[in-house]
């Protein structure tokens, strides 16, 4: 398939909805089972009624709703462009989601983890210097 | 033990999920129409293949695997030590959606693979 620049922008665009609702998405659900806490001892009945607190969590179904927008933003680029290349493009979402447990949830987070996420930062820029489809259209 | 527990599985079943449903949208093709009446009648035709119930089952795993997870650690370091599937998914597609993965996407995921080390090494 031809590289046209039409093919680039609608695959940024999506991009852009995946880097922004996952994180989003995460930070919910980890808001979510901050409230909840973890289970004690991970027996079927210790994991019971951390199940039904998950189900009837509000935030928890809001990190879902946003996880569903990330998905479905995920399943119509991979219709076009390789998993390949849109995996490791989606990785910006991490250095997304570090500013957000930053700002929202008063996370510490260590210069180390920061330069982690940069370096992660840069893989996701050698990736994205690469075409968008390298196998032919069936 | 239980974190390297969760983490292998919202690895493994991630990318094997999400390898399975990129095979399904392959299979039914690249989207054109935008308009929400369309992209309902794509999604009802995903949910025709069977790769899709495949991928779907498994990303669920992955999906209680990462609450999990959550529960234990701050979500600053589950989110970017996930990004390990990035090596598995590369080899993933490479053998199983059979795309060819250029030397500068080995590169790109390499580094990736480094900046997750540090991530994890911050880990108090």
């Amino acid at each position: 398939m031809k590289d046209s620049p039409g093919l680039h922008f609608k695959t940024y665009v999506l991009l852009l909805f995946v880097v922004l609702f996952a994180p989003m998405g995460n930070v919910l659900l980890s808001k979510g089972m901050k409230g909840i806490g973890s289970a004690q001892n991970w027996t079927p009945a210790d994991l019971f009624p951390v199940l039904v607190k998950i189900l009837t969590s509000g935030t928890i179904w809001l990190g879902i709703g946003c996880l569903l927008a990330f998905f479905v933003a995920y399943m119509l680029v991979l219709t076009w462009a390789d998993y390949s290349y849109v995996q490791p493009a989606s990785a910006f979402s991490y250095a997304v989601v570090a500013v957000l447990s930053y700002f929202l949830l008063e996370e510490v987070v260590p210069p180390l983890r920061w330069a982690g996420i940069a370096v992660i930062c840069v893989g996701v820029f050698v990736v994205g210097r690469t075409p968008p489809r390298t196998t032919e259209k069936a | 033990m239980r974190e390297f527990f969760f983490l292998f599985l919202v690895i493994l079943a991630g990318t094997g999920g999400e390898l399975c449903v990129t095979r399904a949208m392959k299979a039914i093709g690249e989207v054109h129409d935008f308009r929400p009446a369309a992209l309902v009648r794509f999604v009802f035709r995903a949910m025709r293949v069977g790769w899709m119930w495949i991928g779907i089952g498994m990303m669920t795993v992955a999906f209680f695997s990462l609450l999990a997870m959550l529960s234990i650690e701050n979500v600053s370091l589950v989110v970017p030590v996930t990004a390990l599937s990035y090596a598995a998914g590369a080899v993933g597609a490479l053998l199983f959606l059979h795309e060819r993965i250029s030397p500068q996407r080995w590169i790109g995921v390499l580094i990736v693979c480094v900046g997750v080390t540090l991530v994890w090494l911050s880990r108090r």
